[in-house]
């Protein structure tokens, strides 16, 4: 798994690649407990997430009840395929606001 | 049934993972099957990582095979006693601030697979988990 992050318009663009389990949903929360150090807007780009197991999901809830305590906000992008089939039989799929690019999800954020 | 005979830790997921994953192909489960097996065996082995042996190391084993149409998993381990699916749903409707952190990896072994039993013989946890082919 490997997560890129970079800055527009006051909003972090974190692109996660790979997958997101048990083995690494903790090096997961660790890059983003340190982004969230600093940072209150956020937008997952999932596009190259390939795999997300429900380790994966309880680092990404934490993540956004975290980011919800500092009233910051979290929107994902991208979020297709199998992945988007694990978000959607969770009830994920409808707890986060979710955009089809990240265009729209900067556009969302304004 | 094929068996793989792993410790009970987290480095073995991957192991365990591909074992089932070429197993249940050889079987003609479809693609999309393929990803709720992986995402159900993963929920079944790390639960046994974390809870089966409090006081060390252990082990699990992993039996494929095929029965009626149905890929079947089983998972063993020697650990405590212990049923999960004991275990509540978690209540997928709430938002991020009901929402508990964590009761997912039940509700996957539940949602993903076509029939699942617990039984507990010779001191063993048996998670028996069918998918259906096709």
């Amino acid at each position: 798994m490997e997560i890129t992050s970079r800055k527009e318009n006051n909003t972090m663009i974190v692109s996660v690649q790979g997958r997101i389990d048990a083995v690494t949903a903790p090096a997961y929360e660790s890059g983003m407990k340190e982004l969230l150090e600093k940072e209150t807007l956020f937008i997952l780009d999932f596009e190259k997430l390939e795999y997300i197991s429900s380790a994966g999901l309880r680092v990404i809830l934490a993540t956004a009840k975290s980011l919800k305590a500092k009233s910051g906000k979290m929107v994902m992008a991208n979020v297709t395929g199998t992945v988007r089939e694990v978000f959607d039989i969770s009830g994920f799929g409808a707890i986060f606001t979710m955009y089809d690019s990240i265009e729209a999800a900067l556009a969302g954020m304004e | 049934m094929k068996k793989l005979r792993v410790e009970a830790v987290l480095d073995a997921l991957e192991r365990v993972l591909a074992f089932t994953g070429e197993e249940a192909e050889a079987a003609g489960l479809d693609p999309g099957k393929c990803i709720k097996l992986a995402l159900v065996l993963e929920e079944a082995f790390v639960n046994i990582c974390s809870y089966a042996y409090p006081e060390g190391s252990g082990f699990a084993e992993i039996f494929c095979g095929t029965e009626d149409r149905c890929f079947v998993v089983e998972i063993h381990d020697e650990g405590e006693a212990f049923n999960v699916l004991s275990l509540p749903d978690p209540d997928t409707s709430l938002g991020i601030e009901e929402r508990e952190i964590g009761g997912l990896g039940i509700h996957f072994i539940r949602q993903f697979t076509d029939k699942v039993a617990y039984g507990r013989e010779n001191n063993r946890n048996i998670l028996t988990m069918h998918f259906g082919i096709h």
